[in-house]
């Protein structure tokens, strides 16, 4: 299957279609999603839509966990 | 606001859902049912099919998944259930849209999930549940040469270590709390069930060189930004493993949430329900992880009763119940065999985070007598996850009762939650 691209922060990254946006920021090379309410770097923990600590900003929207929504061609994600 | 309207809504497309509304979309000779499949993945499955037809080679899943696929199943995936306003009617939303939904009946099936105990380091990016590693793994996450711990609880550890070896990580260790003890006790009952034992000695072979540590816990997680090593205590002696990602879980633990909102009777961490799975709330019933940890087979069973007596067939429910009933025998086996040790209580320092959310204190938490005593004054659990990892923590740590979650039920976007002007009826 041809693979998409999405955007991390600005960096271009190949994906299989269908992959979740959390593996796209890893393919970036990012570890840290988002920070905590003390600054901390946190990353996906439960992965499956229940501990909110991988969400990003996905084309403007923030708040968006990136373990449950799959990429799309073009996407543009950002992490904090 | 959309407006949608089923005969059957069904929460859920993990085994159970996936069961119950491939038997209530099955009618021959009868009217069919207008039946919705909801779940908040982009896909049927749940967690243990994740990935749906596409990346289940299970032939179990592939029956199911392909049956699910009739065209008077309505599907709402990436859909999730935000609120319960009465009068059979949920409120829920995608990513692009709110939606309310009318049902005469309703099935909840929403699974479980891992459970979590804080411990020195567990907010390290690379520290992951068991099963969140697994999924991003089959998501595409690179994990070939990677160093991997395993710890916490259950035959999961198990699984998901298997899964990853194939995918050419280095599994470094396995460490599983429970005693030896405990464990033969469960080992014993896996040799009453052919399939289970098949699969026991299966992953038996493929991890023959992977150790397997039981009375043994992770202790501590190290890193800068990224986790690069776990102390693990094994049977009283500190061990330190370099790695790349620990998967941790201590077992699974019911999502109540949405039952505890519609007002289902709920014990010892479950749903109540009867042998047809009907809760004591009119028209909802419940099937799968939710009324108590069974894994696949109990979930298909209680699925199917499920479906079958949502779609009024007792006498074909009625034929199951045997089957269902040997399963429980698993699930009771279960618990007992990867019942937690009372030392995991005392892996967190002061300053060790128990809400991940509002990042508060195993000491400020601590400090109070009551889940709501703690909520009040410190903000825990009251976070995006609206306790449901700090809550399901408190619950071991201190034997706190989290109590029935209000609505909203999760995090929401507030155009959602409203509900358009009521329609007078027409005399």
């Amino acid at each position: 299957m041809p693979e998409i691209q999405v955007s991390i922060n600005g960096q271009t990254v190949r994906v299989r279609p269908g992959s979740p946006v959390a593996v796209a920021v890893v393919l970036a090379g990012q570890t840290d999603y988002r920070h905590s309410v003390q600054g901390q770097a946190r990353g996906p923990l439960c992965g499956m839509g229940i501990c909110y600590e991988c969400r990003v900003t996905i084309n403007g929207q923030p708040h968006r966990l990136s373990c449950q929504t799959p990429c799309e061609e073009g996407m543009q994600v950002m992490t904090t | 606001m959309r407006k949608l309207s089923f005969d059957l809504v069904i929460i859920g497309a993990g085994p159970a859902g996936l069961a119950a509304a491939v038997e209530a979309t099955n009618l021959t000779g009868r009217a069919p049912l207008k039946v919705a499949l909801l779940d908040d993945n982009p896909v049927a499955g749940g967690q243990v099919w994740r990935g749906g037809l596409e990346k289940s080679p299970d032939r179990e899943a592939r029956r199911w998944l392909e049956q699910a696929t009739r065209p008077n199943l309505h599907h709402l995936f990436q859909t999730k259930v935000v609120a319960a306003p009465g009068d059979h009617r949920l409120l829920a939303e995608s990513p692009t849209e709110g939606l309310e939904i009318s049902y005469k009946k309703l099935i909840l099936a929403t699974g479980a999930r891992e459970r979590f105990l804080p411990f020195p380091g567990w907010t390290l990016p690379g520290v992951m549940g068991v099963g969140g590693l697994q999924a991003l793994v089959k998501g595409g996450l690179p994990i070939a040469g990677k160093k991997v711990v395993v710890a916490g609880s259950g035959p999961l550890l198990l699984a998901v270590a298997a899964y990853l070896k194939q995918h050419q990580a280095q599994v470094r260790l396995i460490a599983e709390q429970t005693t030896a003890k405990n464990l033969a006790g469960f080992g014993l009952t896996l040799l009453g069930s052919a399939s289970k034992l098949a699969q026991a000695v299966q992953l038996g072979r493929e991890l023959i060189t992977v150790p397997y540590r039981t009375a043994s816990w992770v202790v501590e997680a190290h890193g800068q930004h990224h986790l690069e090593s776990v102390t693990v205590c094994q049977a009283g002696r500190l061990h330190q493993y370099k790695c790349d990602y620990m998967a941790v879980g201590f077992g699974l633990v019911p999502n109540l949430e949405l039952a505890g909102l519609l007002g289902c009777s709920l014990q010892n961490g479950r749903v109540t329900v009867d042998q047809w799975q009907t809760t004591n709330q009119p028209d909802i019933l419940a099937a799968g992880e939710i009324t108590g940890v069974g894994g696949v087979d109990l979930a298909l069973l209680e699925g199917r009763i499920a479906g079958l007596t949502a779609s009024d067939r007792p006498e074909q429910a009625r034929v199951l119940f045997r089957a269902r009933r040997r399963w429980q025998g698993f699930s009771q086996a279960l618990e007992s065999g990867f019942a937690l040790q009372t030392a995991l209580k005392t892996l967190s320092r002061p300053g060790t985070l128990v809400c991940r959310c509002e990042d508060v204190s195993y000491a400020e938490v601590q400090s109070h007598q009551s889940w709501r005593s703690a909520k009040l004054h410190t903000r825990c659990g009251m976070g995006p996850c609206q306790g449901r990892i700090c809550g399901t923590a408190t619950e071991f740590l201190w034997g706190w009762s989290v109590g029935a979650a209000r609505p909203p039920v999760i995090t929401a976007r507030l155009g959602n939650l409203v509900l358009e002007q009521e329609q007078v009826p027409e005399v």
